[in-house]
């Protein structure tokens, strides 16, 4: 089977979501790569030197700076005619494009899969993860997302994939970009960062979340996540969402500060390695899924934990 | 301008799902099922563009069992909508097949702004809006957390794994929805009795001679690996021993 796996970048460098993909389609068969977008010719160099890459297809053109779905998906229907599957991950731009390939081809999408149990079954979490699906298509071509903690990522190295370059599909004129704010930071990104720690609505303010939370993520080198509560009452931006319809995050270490586990939470994290909670309730549910919980009031538990480690 | 809703009826959020002891799926009989909170934020919207002036009509559609007219068209219609489509069917329609339904009911309401939720919390596809964009050929402005009509243009702010970008799209448009678009109001009793003289229209999928014939079969569905129950430290020092020994601090 002849794979594609669309390049998470920022024109710039490859995003390590890709790593992930590329494993879930060496599963499949040969690997392919596509980076779409402006100035790439360093991400494009980068990718071919990915563990496992064939061939990599590299479309510059302004029309994909910044990933738009109406351009970037009849360029991929067209490579499409020479290969079986395309595989994103299941990032915000993978979300956004594969679909919009998927009817475009008439295949029916398989979303976030988990592993691939043969060249037409997957499984894939469904009900905020409380279930786990195993499915099988009928469909001739593969269009599937790739859940990046499923996953090995794929060595950065060792690779000697020929990159050739494919003429740009145009732009539709549909939508045009108009700006981003994208926070700077300099801490780990959330989705590939060994340790976390997020912060509840029991932060109860902005000021007082970053003057609790981002302390004890510098000691411990954390990236810093939140739960919905935390994101809609603005302690903390969107991007840090972790759960069902946020993050999906697997590290090594999670550290769930105020946060009680509401089901949709806990759909972004269980699979943590370990998980650590501090909660005044001795009952709240993510006590159910923590390895080390400590009971208490995160207003001095946490200031004291920082300073002891 | 007219706006159209795509909804769906699901498990209600609150209930924990179970999965059925013969591995076929989750369980749902006996359960509530409301409408899928994504979408209550589409029509949350789509009544705040009325409200605004920038939308004239709102119509609101439901692909699934006759339950769902009283499950959700009707809260839909409590919270604003003008009137209801309700395409009757008990069998399983995937995303495709619902974007291809919704092209067709698109093709005769000929609405100006289609909004649906980001994603269904039964299967968690999150595909439906960006596939009926493909099929008719429309821009998109997916994840949204705010819009804003403009003339013959809609701009999106989108959530996406960054922070936020805003996108500038052509109408007719297609617009999914993030969490933090708006809070959606409830459908109070009143207006659930006033709602009840609006109309709904039943279709059945045949009037709309798609073919939903699954591409997808289930093999089987199985629970989560479960964790091990762990334990709780006493004080910070011994919370520091422990991730000392796990080489974290
Ligand atoms: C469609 C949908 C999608 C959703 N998606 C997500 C998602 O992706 N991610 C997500 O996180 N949620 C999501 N949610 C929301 C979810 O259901 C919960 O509402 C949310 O996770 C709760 O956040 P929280 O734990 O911070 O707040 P709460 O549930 O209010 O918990 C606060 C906790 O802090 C503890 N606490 C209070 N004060 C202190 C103190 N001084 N010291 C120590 N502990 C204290 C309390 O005991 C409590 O356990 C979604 C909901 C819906 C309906």
């Amino acid at each position: 089977m002849k794979t594609l796996v669309w390049v998470e970048h920022d024109n710039q460098s490859v995003k390590d979501a890709t790593l992930s993909t590329v494993t879930a389609a060496a599963k499949l068969g040969d690997v392919h790569l596509l980076v779409a977008g402006k100035g790439v010719s360093g991400v494009a160099e980068a990718a071919a030197k990915i563990e496992g890459v064939g061939k990599v297809h590299v479309a510059d053109d302004a029309a994909y700076e910044h990933f738009l779905a109406e351009n970037v998906a009849p360029l991929i229907v067209q490579l499409m005619g020479d290969h079986d599957a395309v595989l994103f991950p299941a990032t915000t731009t993978g979300k956004n494009v594969a679909p919009r390939v998927a009817a475009a081809l008439d295949v029916m999408q398989i979303s976030d899969i988990l592993s691939v149990e043969g060249a037409d079954t997957f499984t894939r979490p469904i009900y905020a993860g409380n279930a786990i699906a195993t499915v099988q298509t009928s469909d001739k071509k593969l269009v599937l997302t790739v859940r990046g903690t499923a996953f090995d990522k794929a060595a950065t190295t060792g690779g000697s994939g020929t990159v050739e370059a494919v003429a740009a599909a145009g732009d539709t004129g549909l939508s045009t970009f108009a700006g981003a704010e994208i926070a700077a930071s300099e801490r780990p990104e959330l989705t590939s960062a060994k340790i976390i720690v997020s912060g509840g609505r029991a932060l109860g303010s902005s000021e007082q979340f970053h003057a609790l939370i981002d302390p004890l993520a510098d000691k411990l080198g954390a990236a810093v996540g939140a739960s919905r509560a935390a994101v809609d009452a603005g302690y903390a931006p969107n991007d840090y969402q972790v759960g069902q319809t946020g993050k999906i995050v697997a590290p090594m270490v999670y550290v769930a500060v105020g946060i009680s586990g509401a089901i949709q939470h806990l759909a972004g994290m269980k699979d943590s390695k370990t998980i650590v909670a501090i909660n005044k309730d001795e009952d709240a549910p993510i006590f159910q899924v923590a390895d080390i919980g400590l009971v208490g009031d995160l207003f001095t538990l946490v200031p004291e934990l920082t300073e002891k480690l | 301008m007219k706006v159209l809703v795509p909804v769906k009826r699901v498990l209600d959020y609150n209930v924990k799902p179970r999965v059925k002891a013969d591995g076929t799926g989750v369980d749902l009989a006996n359960v509530k099922m409301s409408m899928n909170p994504f979408d209550e934020i589409a029509i949350e919207e789509a009544v705040r563009l009325k409200e605004k002036g920038a939308a004239t009509e709102i119509v609101v559609v439901t692909i699934g069992v006759a339950k769902a007219e009283t499950d959700v068209l009707l809260t839909a219609r409590a919270m604003g909508a003008d009137r209801g489509i309700l395409i009757q069917t008990d069998e399983t329609v995937e995303p495709l097949a619902v974007a291809k339904l919704l092209a067709k009911v698109a093709e005769e309401e000929q609405p100006g702004l289609i909004i649906l939720g980001k994603q269904a919390i039964d299967d968690d596809s999150n595909q439906t809006g960006q596939m009926l964009a493909a099929l008719l050929g429309w821009a998109q402005g997916t994840f949204a957390s705010k819009v804003e009509i403009a003339g013959d243009r809609v701009h999106v702010t989108r959530e996406i794994d960054g922070g936020l970008e805003t996108v500038d799209l052509k109408l007719p448009a297609i617009v999914t929805t993030d969490l933090r678009l708006n809070e959606p109001r409830y459908a109070t009793l009143p207006n659930i009795m006033k709602a009840k003289t609006k109309p709904v229209a039943k279709k059945t999928v045949a009037d709309y001679g798609v073919d939903i014939t699954p591409r997808l079969t289930t093999l089987k569905v199985v629970e989560p690996a479960k964790r091990q129950a762990g334990i709780k430290v006493g004080s910070v020092d011994e919370l520091v021993e422990k991730l000392k020994g796990m080489g974290v601090a």
